[in-house]
């Protein structure tokens, strides 16, 4: 089987081609600069693989939460791709993403939402497959949910914005951190590959994003 | 011999069709979201941009089948790629682009007033070049000269509002949900002439530039020192009307007899506006020019202008293939007429 995987709810571009296991992938730091070099960098791996999108067996995107623009412009060329090569798409949660990627086994993802708050949540692994213990949620730092157990790995921009206010809400619960980490598209390819073969995958016009923030405007009623 | 698939998302409405160069347009198709931003006032670009991303895709598997084409049919898509809302603008750029990447076709960039401005071509009868455009809507107001496809050379446009936004503040200052332009013509139907008057800016300018913004000014004070009965609602909303009107006829006949041209295109969504439309038939028999209007239903974004501009830039062999879909929020046309 083969996916092809988008990442681009960050300031990082990344794409990926997972083969039967195994991934090749390419990332750049882009800053907003998305939809002038994602599908170059798509066309690219895909020629350096020798396959076209038509030997694809899927699309997978990260749907959020991130950046608003990113996560539609990931929708958007995700749904184009899929529909055009009649594929089928598979989202995947960025947080999720960026568990996978820490290679551990108990996992506290968090990624920057402007404006104070984060977007978290907490996955452990249980016989090979992730359980998401907190649901990925909008919430202040200092208001995060709690964990239960120690031995939690940090992951995410949101250790490097909330650093201290999330040391503070977990403790020794937190044994190790890396506020560095990004969401990437290898890291979707494979839990893609997953939900393609748990036979999870959608119809094109399902790629869509995940928000978290849903509240972004004001009614008239209600100024 | 071709079939122009075309994605317009550059503010409330996602408009998709499909263009073919021999038997014109085979099919399109609109979701606007006026009753979602209706609650805010205004136009919300983050929720405009959820929307797009929600509706394209479906859209344009209903325009296919509505004109019984499979996408393996399509030679081109066009997409709006400014100006407009950023967000907006990103969605229908990236679907066009991955589209056409998966299918392996070209893609053209096209720019929303060029749209706008040949959607009158789409009629029938149609104007022939040269001509004088007014693009009149909500984010536009621009006197041109259209010489062809590409060649627009810019004769006057609006200082501050739009004379589609100057129709909607007034609205809304009377009380009129959003967006009111529409609603504040129906008003001013039961509206007595000459009993408001109300400032004609810039009228006597010399050039052909517009300012609205003081107008709502002035209806403000008209609305504070009145009664609000229905008449007065009526005759105010009367009396905005007029003004933005006669405003946009004498600049239009002046733009005429500056350019010694004798046809008059009006593109934009207040070229739906019947008093503009009544106004400016009288002037065309009295100084024998003509004006023409695109359809009601093109007068508004859609789809069918942005296909139809893509098959007519077709021509100047402007389909690409490097797949980059940076948009243009803000994109002057002159300056991109003169860039080719």
């Amino acid at each position: 089987m083969k996916i092809l995987a988008l990442e681009t709810s960050t300031e990082y571009c990344s794409v990926a081609l997972w083969h039967d296991g195994a991934v090749s992938e390419r990332c750049e730091l882009v800053g907003q600069k998305h939809s002038e070099m994602l599908l170059a960098m798509l066309d690219v791996l895909l020629q350096d693989s020798g396959f076209g999108i038509q030997d694809m067996d899927g699309i997978a995107f990260g749907k959020g939460p991130g950046s608003f623009t990113g996560v539609r412009i990931a929708c958007g060329v995700a749904q184009g791709l899929a529909l055009g090569a009649n594929l089928e798409v598979a989202g995947v949660c960025t947080l999720e993403a960026l568990a996978q990627a820490s290679g551990r086994e108990k996992v506290i993802a968090a990624l920057d939402a402007r404006m104070g708050e984060i977007y978290l949540a907490a996955y452990e692994k249980y016989e090979g497959t992730w359980v998401a213990v907190i649901a990925p949620c909008l919430c202040k730092a200092e208001d995060a949910p709690q964990v239960t157990g120690a031995a939690w790995h940090g992951a995410g921009s949101g250790f490097a914005v909330n650093g201290a206010a999330l040391q503070a809400r977990y403790g020794e619960q937190l044994g190790s951190m890396d506020a560095q980490a990004v969401p990437q598209a290898g890291a979707v390819a494979q839990l893609a590959a997953i939900e393609f073969a748990k036979g999870n995958a959608v119809d094109a016009a399902q790629a869509l994003p995940l928000y978290l923030r849903d509240k972004v405007a004001l009614k008239t009623s209600e100024r | 011999m071709k079939l122009i698939l075309g994605i317009e998302s550059s503010c409330d409405e996602t408009g998709i069709a499909l263009y073919h160069t021999e038997r014109g347009l085979l099919a399109h198709t609109l979701h606007s979201q006026i009753a979602m931003h209706n609650e805010y006032g205004g136009v919300v670009p983050e929720l405009a941009s959820r929307d797009h991303v929600r509706y394209a895709l479906p859209l344009v598997r209903e325009v296919m089948k509505q004109a019984s084409c499979t996408l393996g049919d399509i030679d081109t898509i066009a997409f709006t790629q400014g100006p407009g809302l950023s967000g907006a603008l990103l969605v229908g750029a990236s679907v066009a682009c991955s589209l056409a990447y998966a299918l392996n076709i070209p893609t053209i960039a096209v720019h929303h007033l060029e749209g706008h401005l040949l959607s009158p071509l789409l009629s029938d009868p149609a104007p022939e070049f040269p001509f004088v455009a007014l693009l009149v809507s909500g984010g536009h107001t621009q006197l041109m000269r259209v010489d062809g496809v590409g060649l627009y050379t810019l004769l006057g446009e609006t200082l501050d509002d739009a004379a589609g936004e100057a129709f909607d503040k007034s609205a809304k200052l009377l009380g009129l949900d959003y967006p009111g332009g529409a609603l504040l013509s129906k008003l001013a139907q039961h509206g007595s002439p000459g009993r408001f008057k109300l400032p004609r800016p810039m009228l006597h300018s010399g050039d052909l530039d517009f300012s609205f913004s003081g107008l709502k000014t002035a209806i403000l004070l008209v609305v504070q020192k009145n009664a609000q009965d229905e008449q007065t609602r009526a005759d105010i909303a009367r009396a905005a009307q007029d003004a933005i009107v006669e405003v946009l006829v004498k600049k239009s006949l002046s733009a005429l007899k500056l350019t010694g041209l004798k046809q008059l295109v009006i593109a934009g969504g207040v070229g739906a506006n019947q008093a503009l439309r009544a106004q400016l038939n009288q002037a065309a028999q009295q100084h024998s020019f003509k004006v023409f209007y695109p359809d009601l239903e093109f007068c508004t974004d859609n789809g069918a202008m942005i296909a139809f501009a893509g098959a007519l830039r077709m021509q100047q062999h402007e389909a690409q293939r490097d797949y980059r879909f940076n948009v243009k929020p803000r994109w002057d046309l002159q300056q991109f007429s003169q860039a080719d």
